[in-house]
């Protein structure tokens, strides 16, 4: 495939533009999902996650996770440099199976939970936190 | 049987046909120089309830100007719907004749033109005597102020909001919800909450450390009226922190938090609550999906982005009504209630004209005295406009008033390029009128307003603007904290408001020599309200005094360094 010299130019505009593209998933994370799950399939629901869409302060960002019936909960920040957040583990007698935190979160992103359920199977919710520098308001 | 849907979608035929009536004959009546004050507050009295809503006044106690916006793009599904729809499109939507005194309330067109014959628009007193009218031929009618009240000029400023205060105790509303106040800074809320005799409500008003509603403020506030019980839930701006000086409330967590909203809503019905009304800071598109997201809310009444609707947008079954800003308009809606449930309802956007709408006398001099101390102040002229020169703010990327903002703090500051907010508060002033220092302090006026003048590289302005056009632009309307597109003086850009964050803004270019801004390289900036703690400056508004007095008549340059694609 050939291109042209102003098509160059506006893949490297474009690539340039991906550079503070919001972070999104990457490697890592993938990998502390296998770890979690050992590569078993993920559904959906039963998983809630409660983050702010936009976070006031990126350094301390209040979320929850509810899953009931859970054996343990994995919180990832998918855009941090070290994903990992928290794993929460509930005992067979555990009234609720909730728990809350707050992270820091280096910039846009989306904050991943997985739910490992008491017969052994997955879920997976995620939830995008945009951190933003702040504007003005009308 | 009519379902309860069928009731809603005939009772929205019925206002829109009240809106034909009341709007489009306003033209027929104008040409006969007979609009009346009775023509503007006839409305047949529906139903068993009556709320009142008012919303972001931003302290404009006495008549004003105000331009709607001509540009007003939506993204997303908000694409083309209102209230992302102006000028000539918003007149056919809503049979709204050209040159009729709703076309100069509602849209931009002609707009000195057509102020020379209408007039001013707004004024508490005048809001009163619509306030007292309704009142009596519904007594127990409830009047809801979405907030933005105690904001936005010269007297609430040196007053620290005591003048709105004192003006809004005596127009007695039920309830209130918040956005600007919070600028005051906690104390100061929190002074003026003690003495507060309506409900102060805010259901995503959190304490920060503990992360648990706030104690200062009720969730929702249970009324008994016309023999049934309405809860008033209050929604606050959900970006206050973000948008406006965290610094300044730091006691205070916000967010839109609808799972919560859920709970109350559910919480009120199970209280016995009949009709559930939100009072609601959060913006049109939000309150749009909101209406979407959370079930059994029967009327948002929306505030924050100062949108005017002639008629409730219907989202599922829930209503959602938008009363314009700074005083400019009064919405009336009557509901029906039984059976536990909304079974209609019928509505009117009042338009304050000020020369048609008499003053009420006890709310003129309370209004005056709020303003006597600094009578010599507000009435000191300090430039006027050229015969050709409209001032105005609102709309998504400039407004003439920002040029003038910008155009002050690049030679007042000896800057390269200047940023002024893109706030939606601010009246217009007409061609050739003077200019008072009041007339300034309606669109600077704030508790953080230090002109900086700093250092930042290509690179680092791209950023901020990319970052406030998501603000904006981003399709998800739970991401944007409304508000428009920061003003640029000394820049030129292109903008593909269809395109992601990062990729939105290109073409920066530096106007005075023309070239493009390079990423690397540092440019003097010069701006103003700074969400910074600390920044350093001048006040603006006399950074703007200074050059509108040098300047003596204003005029500025016709804008076109913004190029907007993807509309």
């Amino acid at each position: 495939m050939k291109f042209s010299r102003r098509e160059t130019l506006a893949l490297g505009l474009g690539a340039a533009a991906m550079g503070i593209m919001p972070f999104r998933v990457n490697a890592a994370t993938e990998d502390a999902i296998a770890a979690f799950t050992g590569g078993a399939d993920m559904g959906e629901g039963g998983l809630t996650l409660t983050a702010p869409e936009i976070a006031e302060n990126g350094n301390t960002v209040p979320i929850s996770v509810d899953a009931p019936g859970a054996a343990a909960i994995l919180i990832l920040a998918a855009g941090n440099p070290t994903p990992g957040v928290a794993e929460f583990k509930f005992g067979e007698l555990a009234g609720s199976h909730a728990a809350s935190t707050r992270i820091r979160l280096a910039g846009t992103q989306d904050v991943v939970a997985v739910a490992k359920m008491a017969d052994g199977s997955f879920v997976k919710t995620s939830s995008t936190v945009k951190v933003t520098i702040g504007g003005c308001g009308g | 049987m009519i379902s309860r849907r069928d009731f809603l979608q005939v009772s929205m035929a019925a206002s829109a046909i009240v809106g034909g009536s009341g709007f489009g004959n306003w033209a027929r009546l104008a040409a006969q120089q007979s609009l009346t004050q009775d023509q503007l507050l006839e409305f047949d009295t529906f139903g068993n309830v009556t709320l009142i809503h008012v919303t972001d006044i931003h302290a404009q106690l006495k008549p004003i100007y105000f331009r709607e916006p001509e540009i007003n793009l939506g993204v997303g599904e908000a694409r083309g719907r209102v209230p992302h729809v102006t000028g000539a499109e918003f007149r056919k939507l809503y049979g709204i004749e050209d040159g009729s005194p709703s076309a100069y309330a509602l849209t931009y067109d002609d707009f000195a033109a057509l102020g020379k014959e209408y007039g001013r628009v707004g004024g508490l007193d005048r809001v009163a005597t619509v306030v007292n009218a309704i009142r009596a031929a519904r007594p127990d009618a409830l009047l809801l102020d979405g907030g933005d009240t105690w904001h936005g000029s010269y007297t609430c400023y040196h007053t620290q909001g005591q003048d709105m205060v004192n003006v809004m105790n005596k127009l007695a509303p039920d309830a209130m919800t918040f956005h600007w106040e919070f600028t005051l800074g906690s104390e100061r809320v929190l002074e003026h909450l003690e003495n507060l005799p309506f409900a102060a409500l805010g259901q995503n008003i959190f304490d920060k450390e503990w992360d648990e509603p706030s104690e200062y403020f009720e969730s929702y506030r249970m009324f008994e009226r016309g023999g049934t019980k309405v809860a008033v839930i209050g929604q606050a701006f959900p970006y206050m922190p973000i948008a406006n000086p965290g610094w300044m409330f730091p006691e205070f967590s916000f967010g839109i938090r609808d799972e919560r909203m859920q709970e109350i809503v559910d919480e009120a019905r199970g209280e016995g609550a009949e009709v559930v009304v939100v009072l609601s800071h959060n913006g049109f598109d939000v309150d749009h999906k909101m209406a979407a997201r959370v079930s059994g809310i029967d009327v948002i009444l929306s505030g924050h982005t100062h949108d005017a609707l002639p008629e409730p947008v219907l989202v599922g079954e829930t209503i959602v009504v938008a009363s314009g800003s700074n005083g400019k308009f009064v919405s009336r809606v009557d509901l029906d209630v039984r059976d536990g449930r909304m079974m209609g309802f019928k509505h009117k956007l009042i338009p304050i004209f000020s020369d048609v709408i008499e003053p009420d006398p006890e709310m003129t001099a309370l209004i005056d005295e709020q303003r006597a101390p600094f009578a010599d102040a507000l009435s000191e002229v300090i430039g006027q406009t050229a015969d050709d020169q409209l001032l105005y703010r609102r709309g998504n990327f400039n407004g003439t008033w920002d040029d003038l903002i910008c155009d002050a703090l690049l030679e007042e500051r000896e800057a390269d390029i200047a940023m002024s907010p893109g706030v939606r508060w601010g009246p217009s002033i007409m061609p050739g009128q003077e200019i008072t220092r009041e007339d300034l302090w309606n669109v600077t006026s704030m508790s953080y307003p230090n002109a900086y003048r700093t250092e930042m590289t290509g690179e680092f302005i791209h950023v901020i603007l990319e970052d406030v056009a998501d603000n904006l632009f981003n399709t998800d309307p739970y991401y944007q904290q409304g508000g428009d597109m920061v003003r640029i003086g000394g820049m030129g850009y292109a903008i593909d408001v269809t395109k992601p964050q990062g990729s939105r803004i290109s073409n920066m270019t530096l106007l005075k020599s023309g070239e493009a801004i390079d990423p690397a390289k540092t440019y003097v900036v010069a701006g103003w309200a700074s969400v910074n703690e600390g920044t350093e400056g001048p006040p603006i508004w006399d950074v703007v005094e200074s050059y509108i007095k040098r300047q003596g008549t204003v005029s500025t340059a016709p804008n076109t360094s913004v190029t907007v694609t993807g509309v």
